[in-house]
């Protein structure tokens, strides 16, 4: 049991938009009743939005040992058949209206079917074995990272401990319910007894905004895109007088619009927290003490209780002095068990222990606090999504295998170069598509040849003069 | 060009969808008109039109047609 609802009675865990709430009692008895419906320890794969039926079918599944496969419900068709065919879950926890080949419809609620498939408990599931969660929820490959129960309490409990969460904060979706982030949200909160709020509603949409004021919301995360466009719709200008928290993290935020949103926190009585984290740590890894947040604009903050970091020289040495770059390694009981390519993979137990190396270049000033400035790989964040360049440039060379191309680009500008000016506009549309990424995110560019070196190696440094 | 021209052409390359499929465009209904799609248009509608539009009326502008009644406030007629 990871939550054990019913210690918080009649206290409300989830409310929607339409009216709709669920006590913690009737989570715990929904939850039950699913997992009744279900039969016993399995792989489901739920495809997820910002509604009550997901969130009983996520935490329900989780509470009773059953193993969910969180999904965008707009997955791209042909990704999730892939998954299916890799994984042969037993069932599909999906909005009504979705349909698959051979899988019957056993159980309803909340607008959720639960489908049973031909599978059965065929997938053999490791004990520790919570949760599943896609690395970036694009690119193409069936990929999951393997998050355990001991990784999502230990993470839960330090998130808990350092926004100091209560039974009195009602958050509000704004980050999908199968992104690491938005997840550590529901989760953080149905550990305190609060009350989430669930919008399938975005913020560029008055309905939004009109249940934020009606029920009271006290906190809202968002990626550095969500800071951009509530800058441009000149959110500190709005009235929300219950608005006690904002948090950020799925990639660093331009240090202008972190000082302006820090001060209009400070200047109104609100925390500002930045943080940093990763999938593959369960969702976080460090923060900044809100305090500290006009302090170090740019910084991603010290490592979250319970968690410490290291940085790495390029010798393998531990860089111990400040503003020197290392690559960041962290440790903790939340760095998840590993990844998995197929159903095998989920027999496998922790292949990490308790290391993880983030990929990212850091440093630490003298107070502890650490900023990232750069990646040791190749991948950018698009609206908060990791995006690995070397799989897309893989994915649109198998796709297009007549037109000659490479990825590049910085986070939110995702920038594809081809010697093929016909086939530019196909791969930029197939991209978005596989990615399901807004299609203003990719940029093209036709260049009479890839620049690279002797060796064949692409000159991505070359490219970098045309990024927008 | 009229302004009616200037709004289709204004959605049609912000959402990148044809100019005959404009008019029934709905936010939330088209794979293009999502929350990012949404801050591409209304720059697209503010650099077609040289206004800055509200907070309120970002957030209201739903669909095609509502869009040209927002577009009234700011003395656009189209």
């Amino acid at each position: 049991m990871m939550w054990r609802f019913d210690r918080f009675g009649e206290a409300v865990a989830l409310s929607d938009e339409h009216g709709q709430s669920l006590t913690y009692a009737q989570l715990a008895r929904e939850g039950e009743a699913l997992c009744g419906a279900i039969g016993g320890r399995c792989l489901c794969l739920n495809l997820c939005g910002n509604t009550i039926g997901s969130a009983v079918g996520y935490a329900g599944m989780v509470e009773g040992g059953v193993v969910p496969a969180l999904l965008a419900a707009s997955i791209d068709r042909e990704l999730f058949a892939a998954l299916y065919e890799a994984y042969h879950p037993a069932y599909l926890w999906a909005p009504e209206g979705f349909e698959w080949e051979r899988c019957e419809s056993v159980y309803e609620r909340f607008g959720y079917r639960l489908l049973k498939t031909p599978f059965g408990a065929e997938t053999k599931l490791h004990d520790d074995l919570a949760l599943l969660l896609t690395t970036s929820g694009s690119t193409g490959s069936p990929k999951f990272v393997r998050q355990s129960y001991g990784n999502i309490r230990a993470n839960t409990e330090s998130i808990v401990e350092y926004l100091a969460l209560t039974a009195q904060e009602k958050p509000i979706t704004t980050l999908p319910m199968n992104y690491t982030y938005g997840l550590s949200i529901l989760n953080t909160h149905l550990w305190v007894g609060a009350t989430v709020l669930l919008t399938e509603k975005g913020i560029a949409q008055r309905d939004f905004w009109t249940f934020f004021r009606e029920a009271g919301a006290t906190s809202m995360g968002g990626v550095p895109y969500t800071y951009e466009m509530l800058d441009r719709m000149r959110f500190t200008r709005m009235d929300l007088p219950t608005l006690r928290t904002l948090t950020q993290a799925g990639g660093k935020l331009l240090p202008d619009l972190h000082r302006r949103f820090a001060q209009w926190c400070r200047d109104t009585g609100r925390r500002f927290v930045v943080m940093y984290g990763q999938c593959e740590a369960t969702a976080r890894m460090a923060y900044l003490p809100w305090e500290m947040s006009l302090d170090k604009v740019g910084a991603m903050g010290v490592a979250i209780p319970g968690g410490r970091f290291e940085l790495i020289g390029v010798n393998g040495e531990i860089i111990t002095e400040p503003h020197v770059t290392g690559e960041l390694r962290y440790y903790g009981e939340n760095v998840t068990l590993g990844y998995a390519q197929c159903g095998a993979d989920l027999e496998k137990g922790d292949e990490r222990g308790g290391v993880l190396d983030t990929g990212d270049m850091a440093q630490v000033d003298e107070d502890g606090c650490y900023t990232v400035v750069g990646r040791k790989k190749r991948f950018l964040k698009m609206y908060g999504n990791r995006v690995n360049l070397d799989e897309t440039e893989r994915m649109l060379k198998a796709a297009f295998p007549e037109a000659e191309c490479a990825c590049a680009g910085r986070d939110d500008h995702l920038m594809i170069f081809s010697t093929d000016a016909d086939a530019l506009p196909a791969m930029r549309a197939w991209l978005s598509e596989k990615t399901g990424l807004n299609l203003s995110g990719f940029h093209t560019t036709h260049l009479d040849a890839i620049p690279k070196n002797d060796a064949g190696k692409t000159l991505y440094r070359e490219l970098e003069k045309y990024h927008v | 060009m009229t302004n009616l021209e200037k709004y289709v052409k204004a959605f049609s390359e912000a959402l990148e969808v044809p100019e005959s499929d404009v008019p029934a465009l709905k936010y939330g209904e088209s794979d293009q008109w999502d929350s990012v799609g949404h801050m591409t248009l209304i720059a697209a509608l503010e650099d077609a039109f040289d206004i800055m539009v509200d907070m309120d009326d970002i957030i209201d502008l739903s669909s095609f047609e509502k869009g040209k009644e927002i577009l009234r406030k700011y003395d656009v007629e189209i």
